[in-house]
């Protein structure tokens, strides 16, 4: 709990939610009967409405970008180090937007929702959504909000793909588009590992083929072997090194037993525990299937220039130099696809240590790449 | 907004709307400048974060990258010009990239400073000592400048390349342009700014 709010935080939010009551065809064929969305704003939309930056999440992000929901809470937005008054996105001259994508667990229409037909949670019957789904439904706020262009839209990781789909499928909506340690598919690699993950919690005795709400269960084991799984990814060899080295837990000697020894696993242990307590197992399988489908080069032989020839948006790509989730390289790609389009594109390589986590960190050059070009944006949109 | 000379040369060799790279663009002046001024749809190459995030507040599109790694990103003929400014004697492969900029531009801007310099030859054939100039004001081992060359020496590379020499300028140390530098460029001039193309097969 804050004592008090920090000065350089937004402070206290209340997040909306707006209903959709349309069918929304999605792109697996099926369509959903309505949905709802519930997002958060930060700042002031000025009168012109162009200053307004759609902020995009990440697999088990939310619309919870900064601040604090009540003096109750423990931990600020996942983005609070970058977003804030006088912060690199700063409060003060922007009007931020951010939405929880639908099948998510965090408050819009996902598999944790009731079915309308049947009254019950959707479970495994709600339809698979995927990242150009997701940008429909944003389509549809900004409508909602009056906001016809965004000055920008910044995401990190899994947003960043809905970024790089935005500057696709609405080239006139968005002036700015910020892709931060993301990728344009997901390698063979990245997918194993999503396929673990789901394999973890579908082989999960009390996953019950997804309708485990109405066995008043959970796969708790599962979903917590998946967080774990997912946590060694986002984190560098150096981070584990420097954050857990090989001590034990309490400096204790060896059990010569099965139990928690080294500090490494006590974390995992907790981040996956502590996470099974607010997420949905379901949201997990439909999200990562979301992130393996991501792929825009696809519909035009794999050549990622050509899916990117509509767009005209300017870009900002980041990459992380110890993440290997979404290493640089497959920046480098999504860089060389723009400059063969002829977008304006520039690109900043961060040093950072702390993998593909370091998208959610103050690193100081990355703070500084990020206030410069959104400084520059807040001049051209008069913000 | 007032350029530097040797910059302001550049700048006037460039097509106006045309496409170009900028490589080792430094803080984005002379992009700033060609956008502004001549419409130029430009990028910078950089790979000091400083002078990227510099760069980035003037709002020229700036790629953080290290010319030694190559340009192979950039595809061949991708941009109408290539511009190498005051930076080929900092590269571990000046040949190799200056082939390269051959590739991905029709044509090259290369200036560097030049080593056959009076100044310089009297510094090391007279007292001895390793040339400190203004154009080159590092010790021998504390230097960038790795790979330092005169007008002739560059002149012999591109004809050993088959590389066409389509402008020369040289400039003396107050960043002129005089009688005396193009009667003897390579004992005058303290710059030398070249236009280059491949020659035609």
């Amino acid at each position: 709990m804050p004592a008090e709010i920090p000065a350089d935080s937004i402070g206290l939010v209340t997040p909306q939610t707006v209903v959709f009551s349309a069918d929304l065809a999605l792109e697996c064929g099926r369509s959903l009967p309505g949905y709802a969305l519930v997002y958060e704003t930060y700042g002031t939309l000025n009168a012109g409405r162009s200053n307004a930056i759609l902020l995009c999440h990440a697999l088990s992000g939310d619309h919870h970008a900064a601040g604090y929901h009540s003096m109750a809470d423990r931990k600020p937005g996942w983005w609070e180090h970058l977003l804030g008054p006088g912060k690199a996105m700063d409060t003060e001259r922007f009007f931020f937007v951010c939405a929880n994508f639908i099948g998510s667990c965090k408050g819009s229409t996902g598999p944790a929702s009731a079915n309308p037909e049947t009254g019950k949670p959707w479970g495994l019957d709600f339809p698979m959504v995927t990242v150009r789904d997701w940008v429909k439904t944003q389509a549809q706020l900004a409508d909602h909000l009056g906001i016809s262009q965004w000055a920008a839209v910044i995401g990190g990781s899994l947003g960043g793909m809905q970024v790089m789909q935005w500057a696709i499928d609405y080239p006139s909506r968005l002036r700015h588009a910020v892709v931060i340690a993301a990728a344009s598919k997901l390698t063979a690699q990245n997918i194993a590992f999503n396929e673990v993950c789901r394999q973890a919690i579908m082989t999960d005795p009390e996953f019950h083929g997804g309708h485990y709400h109405e066995q008043g269960t959970k796969p708790r084991r599962g979903l917590s072997l998946a967080r774990m799984i997912g946590h060694i990814t986002y984190l560098s060899d150096d981070a584990m090194r420097t954050k857990f080295g090989r001590d034990t837990r309490g400096g204790k000697a060896f059990s010569f037993g099965f139990d928690v020894d080294f500090e490494v696993e006590s974390y995992l242990r907790y981040q996956g525990s502590s996470f099974v307590e607010h997420f949905d197992a379901n949201s997990y399988l439909y999200i990562t299937k979301a992130l393996d489908y991501f792929d825009p080069a696809s519909a035009y032989g794999g050549n990622l220039a050509e899916a990117f020839i509509s767009a005209q948006a300017r870009f900002l790509v980041i990459s992380f130099s110890s993440d290997w989730r979404f290493s640089p390289e497959r920046s480098r790609e999504i860089v060389q696809a723009l400059y063969t389009c002829n977008l304006d594109v520039s690109y900043a390589e961060i040093e950072a240590q702390h993998g593909h986590d370091s998208f959610l960190m103050p690193i100081p050059q990355y703070v500084s790449v990020l206030s410069a070009y959104l400084g520059r944006i807040a001049e051209e949109v008069q913000a | 907004m007032k350029l530097r000379t040797d910059l302001a040369i550049i700048a006037e060799w460039i097509t106006p709307q045309s496409r170009i790279l900028d490589l080792g663009c430094g803080e984005g002046e002379l992009l700033a400048w060609l956008r502004a001024e001549k419409g130029v749809q430009g990028y910078g190459v950089e790979i000091e974060e400083a002078r990227v995030v510099a760069a980035m507040r003037r709002g020229i599109p700036v790629i953080q990258q290290d010319l030694d790694q190559g340009l192979h990103n950039f595809g061949d003929h991708s941009v109408d010009t290539v511009v190498l400014s005051l930076t080929l004697q900092a590269t571990t492969y000046p040949r190799a990239l200056l082939l390269e900029m051959l590739r991905v531009g029709r044509e090259v801007i290369v200036t560097f400073p030049n080593m056959g310099h009076w100044h310089a030859r009297w510094q090391l054939g007279i007292r001895g000592r390793m040339p400190m100039t203004d154009a080159l004001p590092h010790t021998w081992y504390d230097t960038p400048n790795i790979h330092l060359c005169t007008i002739r020496d560059f002149e012999s590379l591109c004809h050993a390349n088959g590389i066409v020499i389509h402008q020369r300028i040289v400039l003396n140390d107050q960043r002129r342009e005089t009688w005396l530098n193009r009667l003897l460029p390579n004992l005058f001039g303290e710059v030398a700014l070249y236009r280059c193309a491949l020659r035609a097969r």
